[in-house]
């Protein structure tokens, strides 16, 4: 995740923190929807994807939690 | 619920007998009871207040810090139902505690509360996300009806649903609508006048080496589906109704079988967005065209920009500053004037001993209460819309990270702020953060603000002893002085949230995962009905403890041990005769009235000094003699404990003793006063000392109430009032014993 550039898009491979995982996949980031970074805070922190291949929503979180998921 | 109890004769009358069947045969002679839920963003509220409109009103969960909204709809010309609010989740398995409300309704079929049947909100341009929900919901059996929301933002985006296929997948009936605009509720309320049966299709079949333990579970506890059962082996431990037995019960076959949740729930719902895929995949078409970029990325780039996002976030609070601080003081000269005439107006035309009680006691607190309306409306309007167009959620973005190194978090800016005009309304507009500890946190230290109601008592000690002269040439040293007090709350804010990171233990993890909502106009109706539940909220919640400190503490200045107040009374009125006798010229014309007001005031400063708040004045001086108080101090910090600024009136009061009528100011009347050895008794140290007190003390009783009301409970309040005047006392101390 840390490695995705602004705008990048990438597919969602596994989700690494057990708890934190529920929550994301609630929120519908399921391991092979694709992401896209959206945009990040004025200090780095925190940041917003754009989830789904349709781009469905906008998800706002942390930069440690972002870092939680895995990209292929 | 009187009010429910007096519908139900009228709906069992002439209601329709499907609508009466569902209603009587769970609760008899009750309203129907209807839950509506719902994602964060899905327009629940919207919903809630075109059912309802001014028909609602505020609870309590037991428990919980979250407010249970309820409002009565009128489903038909013959048929009303009770619509219960509950609070937005993402999905059945709570996050938060405020959360935990849901699974407490919906998990126990016996509880009185029990809901007839759920309307389920989703977004109607975000479906796969709002379904997670949905199915859960439908596999507790629960009936239901789906308002797919936010038709319009679907078409916009190229979301084209079929309603009747979705309808089918679902097996729940499904109505399109347009919350905001009121399109579809008359379509809903059709439906949910009919009665509902549990929906028919199934999503979910827990797998089969779960069943075991899961039948278990369903049999011992007499539960109507095994989807129920699977969430009390998840969720055992936070279910409010379940004894110590049976959650004992369950952990034992938990643990029997080897039953893992995380692993279980993350699997769930992956099986379910698999199957909500495939039912999409039917049911709706999206066409998507080379779309330009939303219209909110490009004003995100503006908004949340680094220079200008915080130069536009702060020009926000500017404004929201300007309206609490001075749009809000026009109203309230109003209200305290008319509460002024028509104190006047019982006291010319009344005689007795009830009309003090009714005057300086009751109307004195009903003022109190009354005079924070208008700061709460405004306040609550300007966060309303703030939260209404999607504005707050770029707030907490902007300022996460910095709030967060404190223990505070984005959404704490505003009650902080806020709370430099009055930390009332700022304490409740902690409401927003979703967060319990973020929460907790932001009560507490928001009363260190420097609020409105410690100017007066900041200016009138800063003119004492502070000289009038600049500094660096531009600058004036009272106004730097004043400024440095406003800093000291602000750090003592920002340090004890610090602190309190450190100290408060939870369970619950901080996240900040959430959706990132686009832009949108606000709904002024939204808005409207925000300002009125809030105010609402206020008066006859927080309100109540107000009144009752208020005639309180009218008693303990008013009333004094029998005899002692008569006698002061008497012997300050023979000294005065005596005086006018000797000095007759000196005392009589031009200065007549003079000379008799101030016989008055010198009967009423006795008055205070031998009542009960004078007797604890007197008490209280040997424990604030080392920060530089007398007994004269004494008395004014327990009279200002109504509001801060009765210090002034107070102080005022009790210095008219042995002085002469020359001394007309607070001020000139505080210069005047003198030490045993003749100097003058506010030294700088002292009236720092005073300052220092008044920046941290805890002086105001309606936060106390607004924090008892906001945190359920007194636990809160009475430490934020332990702590605050603990930090007040010892940096007096600090500070008149460095000084003096």
């Amino acid at each position: 995740m840390k490695d995705l550039q602004l705008g990048e898009s990438a597919t969602i491979c596994c989700l690494k923190d057990p708890e934190m995982a529920l929550k994301l996949l609630e929120m519908g980031c399921i391991p092979g929807t694709r992401v896209r970074l959206n945009s990040r805070a004025p200090l780095g922190c925190p940041i917003t994807l754009v989830v789904g291949d349709g781009e469905d929503y906008t998800l706002s979180l942390r930069v440690s939690e972002a870092a939680t998921i895995f990209l292929k | 619920m009187a009010g429910v109890e007096l519908l139900t004769g009228r709906a069992g009358a002439s209601a329709s007998a499907l609508a009466l069947e569902t209603a009587a045969t769970r609760h008899p002679g009750a309203l129907t009871r209807i839950a509506l839920i719902g994602n964060p963003n899905s327009g629940k509220t919207s919903l809630f207040n075109q059912l309802t409109g001014l028909n609602q009103k505020v609870g309590n969960f037991p428990g919980v810090t979250v407010d249970r909204k309820t409002g009565v709809s009128q489903l038909t010309p013959q048929l009303r139902a009770e619509i219960i609010d509950l609070p937005g989740t993402y999905s059945l398995y709570p996050k938060s505690l405020d959360e935990k409300v849901i699974t407490d309704l919906l998990y126990d079929r016996g509880s009185a509360q029990y809901p007839d049947f759920v309307v389920i909100t989703a977004d109607a341009s975000n479906l796969r996300r709002n379904l997670l929900l949905f199915t859960q919901l439908a596999d507790l059996g629960l009936p239901a009806v789906l308002a797919l929301n936010m038709m319009d933002v679907a078409e916009q985006h190229g979301v084209h649903i079929d309603i009747a296929a979705l309808q089918q997948e679902l097996g729940v009936p499904i109505i399109p609508m347009n919350a905001r605009k009121g399109i579809g509720i008359a379509a809903l309320k059709i439906v949910m006048a009919q009665m509902l049966g549990a929906p028919t299709v199934h999503f979910y079949e827990p797998e089969d080496e779960l069943l075991p333990m899961i039948r278990q579970i369903r049999y011992y506890f007499n539960l109507h589906n095994d989807y129920l059962a699977l969430h009390y082996a998840h969720q055992y431990r936070h279910i409010g109704f379940l004894s110590p037995d049976d959650r004992a019960y369950i952990q034992e076959l938990t643990e029997k079988y080897g039953f893992e949740p995380t692993a279980r729930q993350a699997q769930e719902t992956i099986d379910r967005y698999t199957l909500i895929n495939h039912i999409l995949l039917n049911a709706v078409e999206v066409t998507r065209t080379e779309r330009n970029e939303p219209y909110s990325n490009r004003l995100d780039r503006v908004l949340t920009h680094k220079v200008w996002g915080y130069l536009i976030f702060f020009a926000v609070l500017f404004l929201l500053f300007q309206a609490v601080f001075a749009w809000a003081s026009y109203p309230m000269e109003l209200i305290d004037e008319g509460v002024a005439w028509i104190n006047s107006l019982i006291q010319t035309n009344f005689n007795g001993p009830l009309v003090s009680l009714l005057t300086e006691g009751v109307l004195a607190g009903l003022g109190g209460v009354l005079i924070f309306i208008p700061q709460i409306a405004l306040l609550f309007a300007f966060i309303a819309v703030l939260e209404e167009t999607g504005y707050m959620a770029r707030v907490t973005f902007m300022m996460d990270r910095i709030m967060r190194k404190f223990g505070l978090n984005g959404k704490s800016v505003v009650p902080l702020i806020s709370g430099v005009a009055c930390a009332v309304p700022a304490i409740m507009s902690a409401r927003t953060i979703e967060n319990w500890k973020d929460r907790i946190i932001t009560i507490f230290v928001t009363p260190l603000m420097s609020c409105s109601a410690r100017i007066p008592v900041y200016t009138v000690l800063i003119g004492l002893v502070v000289p009038d002269v600049p500094v660096l040439g531009i600058f004036n040293l009272r106004g730097v002085a004043l400024m440095g007090l406003y800093l000291l709350g602000f750090f003592a804010a920002i340090l004890s949230a610090w602190a309190m990171k450190f100290l408060l233990k939870t369970t619950e993890r901080s996240y900040f995962i959430m959706e990132f909502p686009v832009y949108r106009w606000p709904r002024w109706k939204n808005v409207g009905l925000t300002i009125v539940e809030k105010v609402k909220t206020f008066v006859f919640q927080a309100g109540k403890v107000i009144l009752a400190i208020s005639i309180l503490l009218w008693v303990l200045a008013t009333y004094g041990p029998p005899g002692k107040q008569e006698g002061a009374e008497q012997q300050v009125r023979t000294e005065r005769q005596r005086l006018e006798q000797a000095q007759p010229a000196a005392t009589h014309t031009p200065t007549e009235n003079t000379f008799a007001d101030e016989t008055e005031r010198l009967v009423a400063s006795a008055k205070l000094e031998n009542s009960y708040a004078g007797m604890f004045g007197h008490v209280l001086e040997p424990v604030i003699r080392p920060l530089g108080f007398d007994w004269k101090i004494g008395i004014a910090l327990i009279t200002s404990f109504a509001a801060r600024e009765v210090f002034v009136g107070t102080i005022s009061t009790i210095y008219s003793v042995g002085q002469d009528a020359t001394q007309q100011t607070v001020q000139q009347k505080l210069s005047a006063e003198r030490d045993e050895q003749g100097n003058p008794f506010f030294t700088p140290a002292r009236a720092m000392s005073l300052l220092v007190f008044y920046v941290f003390a805890m002086q105001c009783m309606s936060t106390l109430a607004a924090t008892y009301r906001e945190t359920k409970g007194w636990k809160w309040p009475l430490l934020q009032l332990i702590y605050m005047t603990g930090l007040a006392y010892v940096s007096s101390l600090l500070v008149y014993q460095a000084m003096v």
